[in-house]
């Protein structure tokens, strides 16, 4: 970032081009503090009420006392522990499929555009009606894959094998966006470099783990990222496929049940704010953990 | 979607008097703008065209608040549960014919689930929506849109005209600190289903009812017991028919404590003996009412608790299994006491946003009248709520059960009534969800503290 010393030594006419900037910019500033910053704000202050729309007249501020009850209850602990398995199991497949499809992608000589149309199908349906027919296809009696089940199992009614069915249905629907966001890093490795590796003796696994990896850290990273955030953040697979019974609800399923359901909005804007302060931990974690690689870290800056 | 609730509320904003130029000026605008282009874009249609197409969409919003507000008869907006028979609409236009312009009735579907019904209501009214006259409100709600502020009680003649022949334990529900606020426009509750190829006499008591259906495993017949076991409101019925059975109750008088104790635990045991027994449906822990229905229709049950529209549907869909199709009293807990089976239904009750309340409480009063009712029972197939329909001749003709339904409502539980209701409807499910895994006591203690806290609105619901 140029310093105070360089804008000084602007022009005039620089200034004032940059003072335009500054008021073309300000709708659109203004817009999005009322549209994101407004609503943060305001659920950060109902978390601090207790205020439930049921009992209006026992509205009353109560500092951290909702945080308290959502830190201090199982509930919460059990969707946190429900949201972490699915996110870290979901991504990791994800980067492992994505991989082996981005490699794909990137290797095809013929009909490429036709793979790459095909990998990207799941993506380009509606989460909720690929959930939908993951549901119907799961439930005994109108789907194809519960039949294939010995009779009398129904594997969306117990915690395990549903959860699996969410990772799969997560999986399925989004490998595809991390593949893509690979293939993209992929164009980034040189064919000479590779080539190079080549003649130095370096054999297959060599070439990919040394090389490719290295040079596509920064893709690898904001796909890790974006994916990271999405599944922490799940809503509608849970939401479709059981609602968040038998021990499946994810801590965005928890916070709307008890902001729309239970109608408590303090204690609801309370587990919101906790999943934004969740979501934001990854996001520093990921930029601190990997470092200089990570996205936004500046590289202009040195 | 969001364009088909975007007209709504246009057609529906409020007009203040003298004031039209501004509020339909908006509406006039809005909807008509985003049609055009969107006409426009695909193709080039010429200008008169366009203004053409737009016309009927200028209209629509004028002419309703034009003979609406304009024409001095107010708009009541009733909305409730969406119907498919037309009984809700023929009722609210034989309303507002009978109300010879002192105001006309508009029906709108809510959503088709209690959840999204609710959702949506609670949405509208936290937001002080003066749209909303009238709504059908589910029955366990009343105490929680009471003590909210968003309904109005019923008091002096209008209270004495609603509960005038009305149900006693219905007109419970709509009843919250001794105070009227919604008057029961439909009913229901369970009936034990039965084979009569399978069982000679329906079972009186739940022991009974698992010894035939171990028999029948034995003989290799069908013996499944269709119940509600997936976890949501059905599963806290199911608990609340047995509490109430077994001679105890979820919350104590005042509603302010649980009571559950001894009768909660025998509830909890029979839930679990059943889910444990041959007599469970395999898929117990995810059925629902329209699951049980199919199950029994397809030949793989003996008995089935669920309400009395699987009657219909029966001799719809298998003929061959309706002939020996019959119906029996709830089973009892204890065989001393009859069994007090949960009601369920719609209660009608008056916005405390509307700007015409008077006229909503007389439209209430009609749109639940005996011909009303009679239309909404024998057409949509919904129990009423006036005591003599029941010896009705032509509702008996259409409704071969009613006279089982009635002495059903006479000995019928409410459901816990508190504004909390509906955290303590999820706690109870939530724990007792699977129905196989419930420890009796644990599972009582563990619902009676979560009641505890739901009660005072404090901690999370799950």
């Amino acid at each position: 970032m140029p310093g105070a010393a360089a804008a000084a030594r602007l022009s005039a006419g620089a200034r004032q081009e940059r003072r335009l900037g500054w008021l073309l910019c300000a709708p659109a500033v203004l817009v999005m503090a009322a549209v994101t910053a407004y609503p943060i704000g305001y659920a950060v202050y109902l978390s601090l009420q207790r205020y439930d729309l049921r009992f209006p007249d026992r509205a009353e501020f109560v500092g951290l006392g909702n945080y308290a009850a959502v830190l201090s209850s199982p509930f919460w602990w059990e969707a946190f522990g429900v949201t972490l398995f699915i996110t870290v199991v979901s991504v990791t497949v994800e980067l492992v499929l994505g991989m082996a499809l981005a490699m794909v992608m990137h290797r095809t000589v013929l009909g490429r555009g036709t793979v790459r149309t095909a990998v990207l199908v799941p993506y380009g349906i509606v989460t909720v009606v690929a959930a939908f027919s993951w549901q119907y296809a799961w439930t005994p009696g109108t789907g194809y894959l519960a039949a294939l089940l010995p009779a009398g199992e129904a594997p969306l009614t117990e915690q395990w094998p549903a959860l699996g069915l969410i990772i799969l249905a997560e999986v399925w629907k989004t490998t595809p966006f991390m593949a893509l966001l690979l293939l993209a890093g992929l164009a980034l490795v040189p064919e000479e470099t590779l080539r190079a590796a080549m003649v130095d003796g370096a054999g297959g696994w060599q070439r990919f783990v040394r090389v490719t990896l290295p040079l596509m850290k920064p893709a690898v990273l904001v796909a890790l990222l974006f994916r990271t955030l999405d599944a922490f953040r799940v809503f509608d697979s849970v939401f479709v496929l059981t609602a968040g019974a038998h021990g499946t609800g994810s801590v965005s399923i928890l916070g709307y049940d008890n902001l729309f359901t239970a109608l408590n909005l303090g204690i609801g804007s309370a587990v919101s704010v906790l999943i934004f302060l969740c979501v934001a931990l990854i996001a520093f974690a990921f930029v601190r953990l990997f470092g200089a690689a990570a996205p936004g870290s500046g590289e202009g800056g040195r | 979607m969001p364009g088909e609730v975007r007209e709504d509320a246009v057609r529906h904003r409020p007009v203040p008097a003298g004031g039209r130029g501004t509020g339909t000026g908006a509406g006039r605008r809005a909807p008509g703008r985003d049609r055009g282009r969107g006409k426009a874009r695909g193709r080039r249609v010429p200008r008169g065209l366009r203004a053409l197409l737009v016309l009927p969409l200028l209209a629509s919003p004028l002419a309703s608040c034009g003979s609406g507000e304009h024409a001095g008869v107010p708009t009541l907006n009733w909305y409730n549960f969406p119907d498919d028979s037309g009984a809700l609409d023929s009722a609210a236009r034989n309303c507002t014919r009978a109300a010879k312009g002192r105001y006309r009735i508009v029906y709108h579907k809510l959503p088709r689930t209690a959840d999204g019904q609710r959702q949506q209501l609670v949405r509208r009214l936290a937001a002080e929506d003066d749209s909303i006259d009238v709504m059908g409100l589910d029955v366990t709600w009343a105490a929680e849109f009471a003590e909210a502020g968003w309904i109005l009680p019923w008091t002096g003649r209008t209270r004495r005209l609603a509960e005038q022949g009305t149900l006693r334990v219905p007109l419970q529900t709509g009843t919250w600190k001794d105070r009227l606020y919604a008057v029961p426009y439909n009913t229901n509750t369970q009936l034990l289903w039965y084979r009569a190829d399978l069982v000679d006499e329906p079972p009186r008591t739940w022991a009974q009812m698992l010894d035939a259906a171990r028999r029948l495993a034995a003989e290799g017949k069908p013996h499944l017991v269709e119940i509600q076991g997936a976890q949501y409101e059905g599963l806290t019925v199911w608990f609340n028919t047995l509490v109430a059975s077994a001679g105890g109750s979820v919350l104590d008088a005042g509603a302010t404590a649980p009571s559950l104790g001894r009768p909660a635990v025998r509830a909890a045991t029979i839930m679990r003996d059943l889910a444990r027994s041959p007599a469970a449906d395999p898929s117990l822990p995810n059925q629902m009412e329209d699951q049980n229905r199919l199950a029994m229709e397809s030949g793989r049950a003996a008995f089935q608790l669920n309400y009395p529209f699987v009657h219909p549907s029966m001799k719809a869909n298998n003929p061959e299994l309706f002939r020996h199709f019959r119906w029996a009293p709830y089973p009892r807990v204890d065989a001393s006491r009859p069994a007090r089976p949960t009601i369920g239904g719609i209660n009608l009750a008056v916005g405390a946003y509307s700007r015409h309340p008077r006229q909503a409480f007389e439209a209430v009063l009609c749109l639940r009248n005996r011909e009303n009712q009679i239309a909404a029972a024998v057409d949509g197939g919904l129990p009423p709520t006036l005591r003599e329909l029941y010896s009705d001749e032509e509702f008996v003709r259409n409704y071969p059960f009613a006279d089982a339904i009635r002495q059903a409502l006479e000995n019928a539980s409410v459901r816990p009534r508190t504004p909390a209701y509906q955290n303590v409807s999820i706690v109870i499910a939530h724990t007792l969800s699977p129905p196989s895994a419930i420890d009796p006591r644990r599972s009582v203690e563990t619902i009676e503290g979560q009641i505890a806290d739901a009660l005072q609105s404090k901690g999370l619901i799950p």
